[in-house]
């Protein structure tokens, strides 16, 4: 079955607004089956208005191990957030 | 289409329960915010790590480092889960064609497609512990893996299908309600969907039951008789008595597990005496009485060396039930090929359009 029935991945919008989550995996032979087969299993109470299915095969994960040095760019920059800036008393809409 | 027909005890079976899985996945998006580090560091100790991850309540991921013996654990214990549900099916596949009336047998249909709903969720979550969803079908098939005892008793009228709903999968519940907060991350969330899906079963389980027991006397005796001979095998499925229980230490400590198999038992009984009061039926234990002093009702305990029996191969219906899934494994086979020999020929086609 794995040979011929690849996994995927399978996310749902659960409604307009709202992004694709992550809801599970699937085995199936073909998308045009991967997608069916998500709808049956992932939205059977009306869960999403709207299915990806991906190849687990085709996702590039970052590890684990390397999670602090990989996110650690971002650590130092605290000057993204809005808060790092002094907003001077009195200054509206900003 | 469920809780419709009788207006106090709809809220009763499961609701408070359904509330708990709400609070575990609260607790899942907490934990999640709490945040922490990151991986460990490239000197620690890897499982002073893991210990430290469990211990904040954190969830262990598919690529986390795990103890192998976590590991074992969780795909013996979810591989059993998957084909448990998958087993499940059959029992109440045998009255959809026999259900009573067009709405009842919708219901069934649904409920036992859910079964299979459950199955395909868990051993998803079992194949993220490294484990093919080969491997997994052929030790269910070879019987190197057990499923639930449960399911190895036969449904010998319709009020069983009734009988399943509230007792069998009320124990699921009380069973896998504390299994949303398991420290395997996918096992945990793969359990809130079941649980949120499961108090449907138990609910439309007991609203079988309360048509019947509210019936003609022959439609009260068959719903009696139900309940009499699916009590103890469900009191049964919480496990052997805590004393020997092999695996409970090592898994509570693992936060795989959350209370001991008693605890667990004492919880579902506490709960179905009111259950069985509103029904207007009698559950088969005359030594069932309240304990003022221990807040809880004593009870019967199941015959546990008919459970090992039962587990080991010689219940009414182990051979049944392999024989049939086995069957249908290989009668299926011919749909898998051609969706494979399809899918290949597609690809092909895309190929040549390509070049």
């Amino acid at each position: 079955m794995t040979d011929h029935s690849p996994l995927w991945e399978v996310f749902v919008r659960a409604r307009r607004g709202l992004s694709h989550t992550h809801v599970g995996s699937l085995h199936a032979p073909d998308a045009e089956l991967a997608l069916r087969n998500a709808r049956d299993l992932y939205t059977r109470r009306q869960e999403g208005v709207s299915i990806w299915v991906v190849p687990a095969a085709a996702i590039t994960a970052s590890s684990p191990d390397e999670k602090d040095a990989f996110f650690d760019p971002a650590a130092d920059k605290v000057y993204r957030h809005p808060t790092f800036y002094e907003v001077p008393d009195g200054v509206a809409h900003l | 289409m469920y809780g419709n027909d009788f207006s106090t005890p709809a809220d009763a079976p499961g609701g408070g329960l359904l509330g708990e899985v709400e609070a575990a996945e609260a607790e899942l998006r907490a934990a999640a915010q709490r945040g922490r580090r990151g991986g460990p560091a490239p000197d620690e100790d890897l499982a002073a790590y893991f210990a430290e991850v469990v211990d904040a309540e954190q969830k262990i991921e598919p690529r986390d480092w795990m103890p192998d013996a976590y590991r074992r654990t969780l795909i013996r214990q979810i591989a059993q889960h998957a084909h448990s549900e998958i087993i499940g099916m059959q029992p109440e596949g045998n009255w959809i064609s026999r259900a009573p009336s067009l709405k009842r047998k919708a219901i069934l249909l649904a409920k036992v497609q859910d079964e299979a709903g459950h199955g395909l969720y868990l051993y998803a979550a079992a194949e993220t512990l490294g484990i093919s969803r080969d491997e997994l079908v052929r030790l269910l098939l070879d019987g190197r893996q057990k499923y639930s005892s449960i399911f190895n008793y036969p449904t010998l009228s319709w009020a069983d299908v009734g009988a399943i709903g509230w007792l069998v999968d009320g124990a699921a519940i009380v069973n896998q309600v504390p299994l949303c907060r398991c420290s395997y991350g996918p096992y945990a969330r793969a359990m809130i969907r079941v649980c949120k899906e499961e108090s449907f079963h138990q609910r439309q389980g007991y609203e079988i039951l309360h048509t019947l027991a509210h019936g003609t006397p022959a439609q009260q005796a068959m719903a009696q008789d139900a309940v009499d001979r699916w009590w103890y095998p469900s009191l049964a499925m919480f496990g052997p008595p805590d004393g020997d229980s092999t695996h409970s230490a090592q898994s509570m400590a693992w936060k795989i597990k959350r209370f001991s198999n008693d605890d667990l038992r004492q919880r579902f009984v506490d709960m179905c005496v009111q259950q069985a009061e509103i029904l207007g039926l009698r559950i088969p234990d005359a030594d069932l009485r309240w304990n003022d002093e221990r807040q809880a009702y004593d009870y019967t305990q199941p015959d546990y060396d008919e459970l090992l029996r039962v587990i080991s191969g010689d219940g009414p219906c182990n051979r049944e039930r392999i024989a049939h899934r086995r069957a249908a494994h290989s009668e299926g086979a011919w749909v898998r090929e051609a969706a494979a020999a399809y899918a290949a020929k597609r690809a092909e086609q895309r190929e040549k359009v390509a070049a």
